[in-house]
C-alpha cells in the first residue's frame, strides 16, 4: 500500500502548473488536486505516476464565481464547498443536495469538483451533474486553453477528452431559471458509497408543463449522460406518478447497463428504472 | 476510581474499561509502532493453482524463497479423527501456488516503501493449472485435486447417525427442508495482521512481536518448524486491533520473521496491508448447508438430516485444522431444540482459494441461519406463527443431552423467546404489516433463537480428535508490598476488557479497587502459559482460573491477617484495602499484609514467604443462549434492505460488567448484520478474488446498523466457577438467522425464498424478477411485484 516512488511539484501558478505537466506528461505526470480518487489508486500500485503536478498552492484555482449566466468552479474547489447553496439560483441547491451523497465527510473536505471530471468515474456524482447540465470544461497546457462539452468529455471509464498534457482548470455550469425544479437520486450497497445507479433529473416547470427537461443517468453505462428517450417521455407532460414511470421505463429501457459479477444488466436497469423515478418523485 | 463501598460488590458493575485511556488517547502500543532494521514485503501468487517455473528477482536484492527455507518445516496441523488427510503449508511456495495471496517470496530491504518497490520488480512465471474455487463444485469426480494427499478434495469427514434415526424418520408427518448457502467472508479486524522479530544479541533471543491472539502457541509452533529452543522465543501479543478469531490462526509470515531474525541476528517486520489481509489473511464461512426436518403432526421436530460442506481454502489452519468448520457445524447444528434424531455428514472440501480460520461464530452462524430458516419454513407449513414453532420445539429441561450427545447446562430458551416477543408485540406489528403492505412498502420480522458453546476445556479438543486441545487456562495472581496486585494470564484478551472484568473479580476477593490490579497478558516471559483468546472462553476459563487464584490469595491474607489482629479467620473481611476483623475497629492494611507475608514470614506459623499463587481451570463449558429478533424493510425495486429494529435477549449467566457485555452483543450484531447483507469475499471461476479492497468487501458502517434493544436474563451456570457463561460471538451466531428470516417474511406475500447470505440487493431482486410480469414497477401497484 505505498505507491511507487515518483516526483512531486508544486507550482504557485497555474501557468506553471501547465508548463510542468507539458514537460512531465510523456513520463506518466498527473496531476494532483484533492487526492482522493488517485492517492488510492496509487497505494494499490494500479496508477504508478512517475511525476505528480500537485496544484493545491495555486490560488487561482481556488476560485468559484458566477457571471449571472455561469457559474465557474475553479480546480481546487472542493466538495464541501456546495454543502449550502454558492449561489442564490436553483443551481446552488441543486449542488447542495448533490453534495451530501458524495461519499463522507472527510472525503467532501479534501475531494475536488474538478478532480472527480477529471477522473471521470462512471458512478461520480459531480459526472453526473456536468452531464445532465450540459457543462462546459476548460483545459489548459502549454498549447493554450480550450473548452469542451460535457457530452464530448466523458469518453468511457475513467477516459475523458483532456489530452495527457491538460489541466482541467475550470468548469462552467450554466445557473438555471428560476422555475427549474429538479430532483436527485442514488443507490449505493451502503451510504457514502459509489453509486450503482444515480439520476438528476432538472426541468422548467411552465404552465404547469416540463420544459428544457434534462435527465441524467449515471453509475449505469462507462460515462453518464443525458437520456433523450426519457426526457421526449416528459416533455410537455404535466408532472405525474404515470408520466415519470413512463420515463423510468424509457430510461431503462435505452441504458447500455454495465455488467459485472455481482450486478447483472437487468439489476442495473432496475436500478435505472428506480433512481430515474425517486428522482422524478423528489423534483415534482 | 472511587474505593468499594462496604458490601457491595465490583462483579456486577459497568465499570469503565481500564485498558481505554490509553487507547483512545492514541498511547495504545501495537506491532506496527515498533521500529525495525529490515522491512518485508511479500511476494503472493495472482492465480490460483500453477506451478512455480521461476522467480525472477532484481540483481542485488534480497529475495527470500522456498529454496532458502529448506531447514524450516511446513506448518501441517494434525487431527486424530474423521478421516483427516493431513497437509503441509510451506512457509513460502515450494514448487506450487494453491490460492491468490499465497506467499511465493519475502523481499526483505531498508523501508517498507523499498521492499514494496522490489516486490513490485519481481518477475514470477507460473505455469497456471485448473483451478477449483467453489467446495460443491471440488467434490466432482473430475475436479482439479488441490494436494496430491487429498483425494477426491475431501480433507476431513465427520459422520453422525442416531439409533432408530430410520424409524423415526419414517414416522415423520411432513419434512421440510432447507438449502442453505452462506458465502465466504473476512473478518477484518480493524488492524491487520503484522509481526516483528528481533534478534538480542546478549541472550541469543528472537523476540516476535505480532498481532495474535494466541502468543503462547505462536511460540510453540514457530519454534518447533523451524527447529529452535522455545525458551529462546519470546512472543509478544501487544495491543492487538481486534482478532475475532482470525489471529489465533499461525500466520506463515510470522515463522519467516522469526528465521530471518535469527538468520540475520538483526530485526525484521512487516505489516500486512488491508489488500493482503482480504486475500491473504483467512477467510471463513463459506458454507453449503443442506436440511431436512421429520415433523410430527403437532409441529414438533423428531428427526433432522443435514448435509454440510464447507470450503475450508487451500490449507488446513493452525492450531484448530480444517476439520474446525465442518466438525463444530455437526456437533452443535442441534443447538438449542429438543429432538432425539440426528443425521449428518460434513464435509470439509479443499480448495484454490484463500485457507479457511476461525471467525467469531465458527460454523454456528450458518448452523443458526440454517436451523432459523428451518422453522419459519415449518411455521408457515403447519399454519403456527414463529414464535408459537419454537416454543413448542425449544428444550426446556437441563441439563439437556442433544441428539449429538452434548450436555446443554441450565439455559432460557424458552424465556429468552418469550422476552423479545413481548417486547416486539408481534400482533401488533402484524397489523403494522399488513398497513404497510397496502402502501406497497414491505416489512418483515424475524426470529433466531440459538445457543452458544462457550468455555469449554480440554474435553471438547480431545472429542474433535485434535493434536493440540487448547483448554485449560493458569492464573498467576500476586500481591507486592506496596499492597498493588498483579494477575498474570494466559489469556490473550485483544478488545473484550479482560483487564477490567479480571480485575473486577480479583477485586471482589481481595477487598481492593479494581484499579489496583493490573492483568498482565499477552508477554509469553511475563504470563504464565495459556492459550490465549478465542471461542467465547477466556471470561468463564481464565476469569475461573483468575477467581481459584484470587480466592487462595484471599485465605492466605485471612491467615496471615488471624495472626497480626488475633482473630479467626472467618471473622476478618477484607474491604477498602483493608483486613478488619468485624464489629471492631481492629485492622491491618492489604499492604502490610504483603509486606510480613514477603520479609517476615517466618514470624508466623504455617504462613510460606510470598503472596503469590495460582490458578488452574478446565472447565467442561458451558451454554449461553439468547433470541435475537430483527425487523426490516425491503425495497422490492432495488432489493435493499433497512433494518429497522434489532432486539436482544440473552443470557450469559452471571455478568462481570454489563457494558462490556453490552458491547460484545453489539460488535457481534454488526458483524453478523455484515454477513447478512452486506459482506462477501468473491472469486471469479479462475479463482481471482475480486474483492480486494474495502471498495468492494463492504462491512457494515455505523449507519447500517441500528440501535438495539438489549434484555438480559441470567441462568448461571454450574458448569462456570464465576456462574458466567462466556458471550463474545453469541451476537454473529443469531444476526445473520434473523435479519434471513426477516427478509422472507418481508417477501412472503411474493412466494419468493432467499436461502443464500449475504442477501445482496442483486440476489433479492433477482429472486422477485424471475417472478415478474414485464414491468415489476406496475406490477407492484397491483399487489405483484
Amino acid at each position: 500500500m505505498k505507491p511507487a516512488p515518483f516526483i512531486r511539484h508544486v507550482p504557485k501558478t497555474l501557468d506553471e502548473a501547465v508548463r510542468i505537466l507539458g514537460a512531465v506528461a510523456a513520463e506518466e505526470g498527473r496531476v494532483l488536486a484533492g487526492g482522493q480518487s488517485l492517492v488510492p489508486i496509487m497505494a494499490f500500485r494500479l496508477a504508478k505516476p512517475a511525476h505528480l503536478v500537485d496544484i493545491n498552492e495555486i490560488a487561482e484555482l481556488g476560485r468559484m464565481s458566477n457571471d449571472g449566466k455561469m457559474l465557474r468552479i475553479g480546480a481546487l474547489v472542493r466538495h464541501a464547498a456546495f454543502h449550502k447553496p454558492v449561489v442564490d439560483n436553483p443551481l446552488g441547491h441543486l449542488l447542495a443536495a448533490v453534495a451530501r451523497a458524495i461519499a463522507h465527510y472527510p472525503i467532501r473536505l479534501r475531494g475536488t469538483f474538478c478532480g472527480s471530471l477529471a477522473h471521470a468515474d462512471p458512478s461520480a456524482e459531480w459526472c453526473l451533474v456536468a452531464a445532465t447540465l450540459d457543462a462546459t470544461l476548460v483545459a489548459h497546457s502549454t498549447r493554450g486553453a480550450r473548452t469542451i462539452a460535457a457530452r464530448d468529455f466523458f469518453q468511457g471509464i475513467m477516459t475523458t477528452a483532456l489530452a495527457e498534457d491538460e489541466l482541467l482548470a475550470e468548469v462552467r455550469l450554466p445557473l438555471l431559471a428560476p422555475d427549474t425544479r429538479f430532483g436527485f437520486n442514488k443507490f449505493s450497497r451502503r451510504a457514502g458509497d459509489f453509486a450503482m445507479s444515480a439520476a438528476l433529473a432538472v426541468y422548467r416547470l411552465q404552465d404547469g408543463k416540463m420544459t428544457d427537461v434534462h435527465l441524467g443517468v449515471g453509475g449505469a453505462e462507462p460515462s453518464p449522460r443525458r437520456i433523450p428517450e426519457a426526457e421526449a417521455v416528459l416533455a410537455g407532460q404535466a408532472p405525474g406518478d404515470t408520466v415519470f414511470r413512463a420515463a423510468a421505463e424509457a430510461a431503462a429501457q435505452a441504458v447500455e447497463a454495465m455488467e459485472d459479477h455481482q450486478t447483472s444488466a437487468d439489476y442495473r436497469r432496475d436500478l435505472v428504472r428506480a433512481v430515474v423515478r425517486r428522482a422524478l418523485e423528489q423534483s415534482a | 476510581m472511587s474505593t468499594q463501598s462496604k458490601g457491595m460488590s465490583w462483579v456486577g458493575r459497568s465499570i469503565r474499561r481500564l485498558e481505554d485511556p490509553a487507547l483512545v488517547t492514541g498511547r495504545g502500543y501495537f506491532t506496527g509502532d515498533l521500529a525495525a532494521a529490515h522491512w518485508v514485503r511479500f511476494v503472493r501468487s495472482p492465480v490460483a493453482a500453477g506451478r512455480i517455473v521461476k522467480i525472477g528477482a532484481p540483481e542485488s536484492a534480497m529475495v527470500i524463497t522456498a529454496a532458502n527455507l529448506a531447514s524450516v518445516k511446513p506448518i501441517a496441523p494434525l487431527l486424530h479423527k474423521f478421516n483427516y488427510k493431513p497437509v503441509a503449508q510451506p512457509i513460502l511456495a515450494d514448487g506450487v501456488v494453491r490460492f491468490v495471496g499465497e506467499p511465493v517470496a519475502a523481499v526483505v530491504a531498508a523501508s517498507e516503501q523499498e521492499a514494496e518497490d522490489i516486490a513490485d520488480a519481481v518477475v514470477l512465471t507460473i505455469d497456471e493449472t485448473a483451478a477449483i474455487v467453489d467446495g460443491r463444485a471440488a467434490l466432482a469426480a473430475d475436479a482439479p485435486q488441490v494436494h496430491a494427499t487429498v483425494p477426491g478434495n475431501v480433507i476431513v469427514e465427520g459422520a453422525h447417525k442416531t439409533d432408530g434415526f430410520d424409524a423415526a424418520w419414517a414416522r415423520a408427518h411432513r419434512i421440510v427442508t432447507v438449502e442453505a448457502r452462506s458465502h465466504r467472508q473476512n473478518a477484518t479486524p480493524m488492524e491487520p495482521r503484522g509481526g516483528h522479530a528481533a534478534y538480542d544479541a546478549a541472550s541469543g533471543r528472537i523476540t516476535l512481536t505480532c498481532a495474535t491472539q494466541m502468543p503462547h502457541l505462536m511460540r510453540t509452533a514457530i519454534a518447533d518448524l523451524i527447529g529452535m529452543a522455545e525458551s529462546d522465543l519470546r512472543v509478544i501479543a501487544p495491543d492487538v486491533g481486534g482478532g475475532f478469531g482470525q489471529k489465533m490462526s499461525l500466520a506463515a509470515e510470522y515463522v519467516l520473521l522469526v528465521w530471518l531474525a535469527r538468520q540475520y541476528k538483526s530485526s525484521f517486520a512487516w505489516r500486512e496491508d488491508r489488500r493482503e489481509n482480504l486475500i491473504a489473511g483467512f477467510h471463513a464461512r463459506d458454507q453449503y448447508l443442506t436440511l431436512a426436518g421429520a415433523f410430527d403432526a403437532d409441529a414438533k421436530l423428531i428427526a433432522l438430516k443435514a448435509d454440510i460442506i464447507a470450503n475450508v481454502g487451500a490449507y488446513s489452519c493452525f492450531p484448530t485444522t480444517a476439520g474446525i468448520e465442518p466438525l463444530m457445524a455437526m456437533a452443535e447444528l442441534p443447538g438449542p431444540y429438543d429432538f432425539r434424531h440426528y443425521e449428518c455428514r460434513a464435509r470439509g472440501v479443499v480448495t484454490n482459494t484463500c485457507t479457511i480460520a476461525p471467525y467469531r461464530g465458527v460454523s454456528r452462524p450458518v448452523n443458526a441461519f440454517g436451523l432459523e430458516r428451518l422453522m419459519d419454513k415449518a411455521a408457515a407449513a403447519f399454519g403456527l406463527d414463529v414464535v408459537e414453532i419454537r416454543r413448542r420445539n425449544l428444550v426446556d429441561r437441563f441439563p439437556y443431552t442433544t441428539a449429538y450427545g452434548l450436555e446443554l447446562d441450565e439455559a432460557s430458551y424458552r424465556q429468552t423467546l418469550d422476552v423479545v416477543a413481548k417486547a416486539i408485540d408481534l400482533p401488533a406489528f402484524r397489523a403494522r404489516q399488513s398497513e404497510a403492505r397496502a402502501q406497497g412498502r414491505h416489512l418483515g420480522i424475524g426470529f433466531a433463537t440459538f445457543c452458544e458453546r462457550t468455555g469449554y476445556g480440554t474435553a471438547t479438543f480431545v472429542e474433535r480428535g485434535m493434536a493440540i486441545t487448547p483448554g485449560w487456562e493458569t492464573v498467576v495472581v500476586s500481591v507486592d508490598q506496596s499492597g498493588l496486585v498483579e494477575a498474570r494470564i494466559g489469556a490473550s484478551p485483544h478488545g473484550q476488557g479482560l483487564r477490567t472484568t479480571l480485575a473486577q473479580i480479583v477485586a471482589d476477593e481481595l477487598g481492593i479497587s479494581p484499579d489496583m490490579i493490573k492483568v498482565v497478558h499477552g508477554d509469553t516471559d511475563r504470563a504464565p502459559y495459556g492459550w490465549g483468546t478465542f471461542a467465547s472462553r477466556s471470561l468463564v476459563i481464565s476469569g475461573g482460573a483468575t477467581l481459584i487464584a484470587a480466592r487462595k490469595v484471599r485465605t492466605k491474607l485471612l491467615k496471615l491477617a488471624s495472626h497480626i489482629l488475633e482473630a479467626a479467620p472467618h471473622d476478618i473481611v477484607l474491604e477498602d484495602g483493608t483486613a478488619k476483623v468485624i464489629g471492631t475497629d481492629r485492622s491491618v492494611p492489604i499492604a502490610t499484609l504483603a509486606h510480613e507475608a514477603h520479609t517476615q514470614s517466618h514470624l508466623y506459623d504455617g504462613i510460606e514467604p510470598g503472596l503469590t499463587d495460582e490458578g488452574f481451570y478446565d472447565p467442561p463449558g458451558t451454554f449461553s443462549n439468547a433470541c435475537h429478533v430483527a425487523i426490516v424493510e425491503v425495497d422490492i425495486e432495488t432489493g435493499q434492505v433497512k433494518i429497522e429494529k434489532f432486539l436482544v435477549a440473552e443470557d450469559a449467566g452471571r455478568i462481570i460488567n454489563p457494558m462490556i457485555a453490552d458491547g460484545q452483543v453489539h460488535g457481534g450484531v454488526a458483524q453478523g448484520i455484515g454477513n447478512a447483507l452486506l459482506e462477501e469475499i468473491i472469486y471469479d471461476d479462475t479463482g481471482t478474488i475480486l474483492t480486494a479492497s474495502l471498495a468492494d468487501y463492504l462491512p457494515p458502517t455505523a449507519r447500517d446498523v441500528p440501535e438495539i434493544d438489549m434484555h438480559h436474563l441470567t441462568t448461571p451456570s454450574p458448569n462456570s466457577v464465576t456462574e458466567a457463561k462466556g458471550l463474545g460471538e453469541g451476537g454473529t451466531i443469531g444476526a445473520p438467522a434473523a435479519v434471513i428470516n426477516a427478509i422472507n417474511d418481508a417477501l412472503v406475500a411474493f412466494g419468493v425464498t432467499i436461502d443464500e447470505i449475504p442477501a445482496t440487493p442483486q440476489r433479492i431482486r433477482a429472486a422477485l424478477r424471475n417472478l415478474s410480469s414485464p414491468s415489476p414497477l406496475w406490477g407492484a401497484e397491483k399487489g405483484g411485484v
